[in-house]
């Protein structure tokens, strides 16, 4: 039977995978956000041992445009290619997928009336990228197959916090009726407190920050009642993409254990990372 | 709700930025990056963007881009395709110089 392992909470920040391409790991700017991944790689590899993590990310307007946007868009390819964003596409091989638990996903969410678009053939960009070769090895393929998922946070209205928790409810439903053993991680990206429009350019909030890594844990119920505007009030107009961290948590157990956090705010975004399993 | 300095991306302010977004969109392409460069007038007009988003292209002027409907992660298609990055143009939208925004960071080396 399929079981969800582990979740992970993760920012997904462009210039972190420049910072990984470039192999600035040990330099003093970028340390300390590097240094907080090291031991959930290992952890993932050791103990976790998983074979398919659902991703869940936006796009940016890469391989959707404002033209159609999908709300909730399940990833069933076999392979996704490494997107060209505007400035040429990273140096990581194609991401494989997992087209059997996509289909039965698939059916599952539908079933429990979550409409969701299906995307056969798409490109990934940073959102899913980005957290992606600090938490599994890439060399000299992955060590992971992955099954994106891609919610709208760009285009308002937004899908509600609420939503996305029960969508993480009801991915957990899916897997765990899969009928083949399959250890699943569910990687829940975005945020943390950020801004990057207008006059308000770079606001962040250290403090919305610390409060959102801890209720994700001991509250996620009470953090689907925030509004939108709250959140974009609170920590940042794009920081209202953590919603995505509540379909990670949604499925996952009602009390989870944190096995690894950190936390990094050095230029315009509130970088958090966290790791949880079922209590 | 009306959070001061802060455009929120909705159906209203997409439909007055879609020719420039869509241009930026296409920026994602080889090809259309260096026809940009070639003729950088000539490819905004043929995108349909009005005379006011033209200008403001023209001039850099990346916080009345934002008014007019553009959405930031076209904005930093757009700056790579023509060296600016998006801290500079955050700068800029603020009102500062890229000097003074650094300033105000806890970490500026984290670029």
């Amino acid at each position: 039977m399929g079981k969800i392992v582990a979740g992970i909470g993760s920012s997904h920040v462009p210039g972190v995978g420049r910072a990984y391409d470039l192999g600035r790991q040990e330099t003093p700017a970028w340390k300390p956000l590097f240094d907080g991944y090291v031991p959930v790689k290992r952890w993932l590899e050791d103990e976790v041992k998983a074979d398919v993590a659902i991703v869940v990310y936006n796009d940016h307007g890469t391989a959707f445009f404002f033209d159609r946007v999908p709300t909730f868009a399940l990833g069933t390819g076999e392979v996704y290619p490494v997107a060209d964003e505007g400035w040429g596409p990273r140096p990581l091989p194609p991401i494989p997928g997992a087209p059997e638990l996509s289909a039965h996903i698939a059916e599952s969410l539908v079933a429990d009336e979550f409409d969701i678009t299906m995307c056969y053939d798409m490109p990934v960009d940073h959102g899913l990228l980005t957290p992606l070769p600090l938490l599994w090895s890439h060399v000299p393929d992955w060590n992971i197959k992955v099954i994106p998922l891609a919610v709208n946070v760009l285009l308002h209205p937004l899908p509600t916090g609420l939503r996305c928790f029960k969508l993480g409810q009801a991915i957990r439903r899916a897997v765990e009726s899969y009928p083949e053993d399959t250890r699943v991680v569910v990687v829940g990206t975005g945020g943390l407190s950020h801004q990057l429009n207008g006059e308000r350019f770079g606001f962040l909030s250290p403090e919305f920050d610390k409060e959102w890594l801890d209720r994700i844990v001991s509250d996620p119920e009470g953090l689907t009642k925030l509004s939108h505007d709250e959140l974009m009030l609170r920590a940042g107009a794009e920081a209202v993409e953590v919603i995505m961290w509540l379909i990670m948590r949604g499925a996952m157990a009602p009390e989870v254990v944190e096995l690894h956090r950190n936390y990094y705010a050095p230029l315009v975004t509130g970088m958090g990372l966290l790791s949880l399993i079922d209590a | 709700m009306e959070i001061p300095g802060t455009y929120v991306f909705d159906i209203p302010r997409a439909r007055q930025g879609y020719p420039f977004n869509k241009m930026a969109y296409s920026l994602q392409q080889p090809v259309n990056r260096e026809a940009y460069l070639k003729d950088e007038r000539g490819y905004l007009e043929s995108f349909g963007l009005s005379e006011s988003q033209i200008t403001a292209v023209l001039e850099r002027d990346w916080l009345r881009l934002i008014k007019e409907g553009a959405n930031s992660y076209m904005l930093m298609k757009l700056g790579a395709t023509i060296g600016v990055g998006h801290y500079h143009q955050g700068a800029q939208e603020r009102g500062e110089t890229y000097e003074e925004f650094l300033a105000t960071r806890t970490n500026p080396g984290a670029t």
